[in-house]
């Protein structure tokens, strides 16, 4: 048994870890497995999505092996473990890359399939599943099934943003995006209401692909912010010279936050002026601007030792400035705030998968330490007006979501529950589903 | 003459020696053989390196690593294909030594597949590449050979036992081009130190080894010790007074 916790270490609890090496050697584990079992790859969503308590995990680390690519069309083939980091850094200078990836490149290709990611691209490119061409998924009971979005699509539906839960992916196919070069132009605007955000996010999206904002939480109901967005360069030979990514890390885990009110409210003010003051247009290289914080290991550490919430929820465009105006102001009454705070506007797309978390609207993360009552409190005004608003939470990131507002977010649960696989548990499945 | 290196692992599925090869794929001309026991396991990993570096040329060698003439036959049909820049001896297994002492015989294939065939395979080959005068013969010892200890001394002698080999190769090839390199890596997050894990020192990412390791290649240098604290840690270990490393559990 070995103690496991999931990027908000909000929890370590005792797991039988069983490491897959291949395609055959998962086969034998998962079809030997005493206990229900879920794929496990870098940890990296927040709450309990990628935990099974007392249960076994299937760890699909070094499951990291390329099996084909096809160099003209962009088509790569690999197994689930394989990491988003990998392959951007392999097919970059072939002038490929992933379509969709998260904030982080840290993650399996297997995990972005279960939590269908997006992107700050969300508007041209959809979420991680849409660029899924086909995929191998390995049932408890041995069968094995490959689906995509021709063949056996209701198992891809599924399975796209299925948690894990369907099945374990071991292979997956995806189709890669042309890139002129590694190099972005790059703006950042500052904005000094919600209002100005909505604006420049709407007027953003016909010409910029990439965009994303980082609000001042403590800025109250006005919500001032920094408003990113990026295109890649077209030429691609640029002035610039060869990017070396220099990380370094958080060495120890504090014994409280260092997040709390007072230097909350100091970073937000020092971070908004300074990139106030440069603010306009820069060139800059893909890893910092889509993974700022990759550089920065271990950044969960900075919330101490009894770790932090990530509160992500998704409203309609329609109701998107009401809500997100109440939102903020729960967490300016509250005080404590987040300092990773996202917002960002979803196109009107239709996900790929059933239980996926993109749909059209606005999308606004934010982070907590743990404060035991007070952090639950919060949480529960917040679900209200997400309730309120038709919105959803995304399960990456969950831990505490009421079982009713995850039936009301996701209306297709019941369709999805066909595809599970009863030797497949989290706990999150148990938690929201029952089981 | 181009720059084009051909690479040469034995145990080529290890995932030390995938990590190692991985990097040599990345942005340089290589040409690698792969030599393993599982036809299977070899072309997954020839097909992840192709992807890595399409212009690689790739191939697969199969051989029976406890059978003298099966070491000997694909070392001549690899020495006869041309010459070697690096071989990279790699393989290895790790049981419990307990299962060892009670079992005599996974005792005597421990010390088979950790000793013995290592050495046959590089003293086949050193038969060619003393000819061709360049390049470097890498083997992958331990720290666990450096001083023999209660909770891994089957194993330990295996690996002490290549130390020892390693150190008259060398000797052998005094004043000549060809390089012998030893590895020695510490506990290394590998599927093969699986039983390790969660217990004991803190296992080290295969890839930072491996970057180690091809390094070390690369200047020639006759021991590594991968990652590098581990030189003091076993300097440290070598010259404990018995009365001390007695007492400790190790």
């Amino acid at each position: 048994m070995k103690s496991v916790s999931s990027w908000g270490r909000l929890s370590a609890s005792p797991h039988h870890v069983v490491e897959l090496h291949n395609a055959e050697h998962a086969r034998g584990a998962v079809l030997n497995s005493p206990f229900p079992g879920l794929a496990y790859g870098m940890g990296r969503s927040y709450g309990d999505v990628c935990l099974n308590s007392g249960g076994t995990l299937w760890n699909t680390e070094k499951m990291d092996h390329f099996i084909a690519f096809n160099e003209e069309r962009g088509r790569l083939i690999c197994e689930a473990g394989v990491l988003l980091r990998d392959i951007q850094r392999l097919m970059v200078p072939r002038g490929w890359m992933l379509a969709v990836t998260p904030g982080t490149q840290m993650v399996t290709v297997g995990g972005a399939v279960a939590n269908d990611v997006h992107g700050k691209n969300h508007h041209v490119h959809g979420s991680f599943g849409d660029h899924v061409l086909s995929m191998t998924l390995l049932r408890t009971d041995g069968e094995i099934i490959h689906c995509g979005p021709l063949e056996r699509k209701e198992w891809f539906a599924a399975t796209v943003g299925g948690m894990g839960l369907t099945g374990l992916i071991t292979q997956v196919e995806i189709q890669l995006h042309r890139i002129p070069g590694p190099w972005v132009d790059s703006e950042t605007i500052p904005y000094s209401h919600l209002d100005e955000f909505f604006c420049i996010a709407d007027d953003s999206e016909d010409h910029w692909e990439h965009t994303v904002s980082w609000i001042d939480c403590l800025s109250g109901v006005q919500g001032r912010g920094l408003f990113m967005r990026g295109n890649f360069q077209n030429s691609p030979l640029s002035h610039q010279t060869q990017y070396a990514a220099r990380s370094i890390k958080i060495p120890v885990t504090p014994p409280i936050s260092l997040v709390n009110q007072c230097s909350l409210r100091l970073f937000n003010n020092l971070y908004y002026h300074l990139k106030k003051i440069r603010a306009g247009r820069n060139v800059v290289h893909y890893e910092p601007f889509l993974y700022p914080l990759d550089n920065l290991l271990e950044w969960n550490r900075i919330y101490g030792r009894s770790g932090f919430f990530q509160y992500q929820s998704v409203v309609p465009r329609s109701v998107a400035l009401d809500s997100v105006k109440a939102m903020l102001r729960e967490v300016t009454a509250f005080g404590g705030g987040s300092f990773l705070a996202v917002l960002k506007t979803f196109t009107k797309r239709e996900a790929v998968g059933m239980m996926s978390f993109p749909r059209e609207g606005a999308t606004l993360a934010l982070d907590f330490p743990d404060q035991g009552k007070r952090t639950a409190d919060l949480f529960t005004r917040l679900d209200h007006i997400v309730r309120e608003a038709g919105g959803r939470i995304y399960m990456a990131k969950d831990s505490r979501m009421p079982r009713e507002l995850f039936e009301a977010g996701y209306p297709r649960l019941q369709e999805f529950l066909k595809y599970r696989d009863p030797g497949i548990s989290s706990v999150l499945s148990r938690r929201l589903m029952g089981g | 003459m181009s720059n084009r290196k051909r690479i040469v692992i034995v145990g080529a599925t290890s995932a030390i020696a995938q990590h190692c090869a991985r990097l040599w794929l990345q942005g340089s001309e290589v040409d690698l053989v792969l030599i393993g026991r599982e036809q299977q396991r070899l072309e997954i990993i020839a097909a992840d390196f192709k992807v890595r570096n399409s212009g690689a040329h790739i191939v697969i060698e199969q051989a029976n690593f406890t059978d003298v003439a099966s070491i000997v036959e694909v070392a001549r049909k690899v020495m006869d294909q041309g010459d070697v820049d690096i071989l990279l001896i790699a393989h290895g297994a790790l049981p419990l030594q307990r299962d060892c002492q009670e079992d005599l015989v996974l005792c005597e294939r421990t010390l088979e597949i950790n000793a013995i065939s290592p050495v046959l395979f590089a003293e086949a080959f050193a038969k060619y590449m003393e000819r061709q005068a360049h390049g470097a013969i890498a083997l992958i010892g331990s720290v666990a050979g450096d001083r023999g200890r209660r909770s891994n001394y089957v194993y330990g002698a295996a690996k002490g036992l290549v130390d020892r080999y390693a150190q008259g190769l060398r000797h052998r090839f005094v004043g000549k081009a060809l390089k012998i390199v030893l590895i020695k890596p510490g506990p290394t997050d590998t599927p093969m130190t699986e039983s390790m894990k969660g217990k004991g020192p803190r296992l080290a990412p295969v890839g930072d080894v491996a970057k180690d390791i091809v390094n070390g290649i690369h200047h020639g240098r006759a021991v590594i010790y991968t990652p590098r604290k581990w030189r003091l840690i076993m300097w440290v270990i070598e010259r404990m007074p018995d009365f001390i490393f007695n007492k400790m559990n190790i």
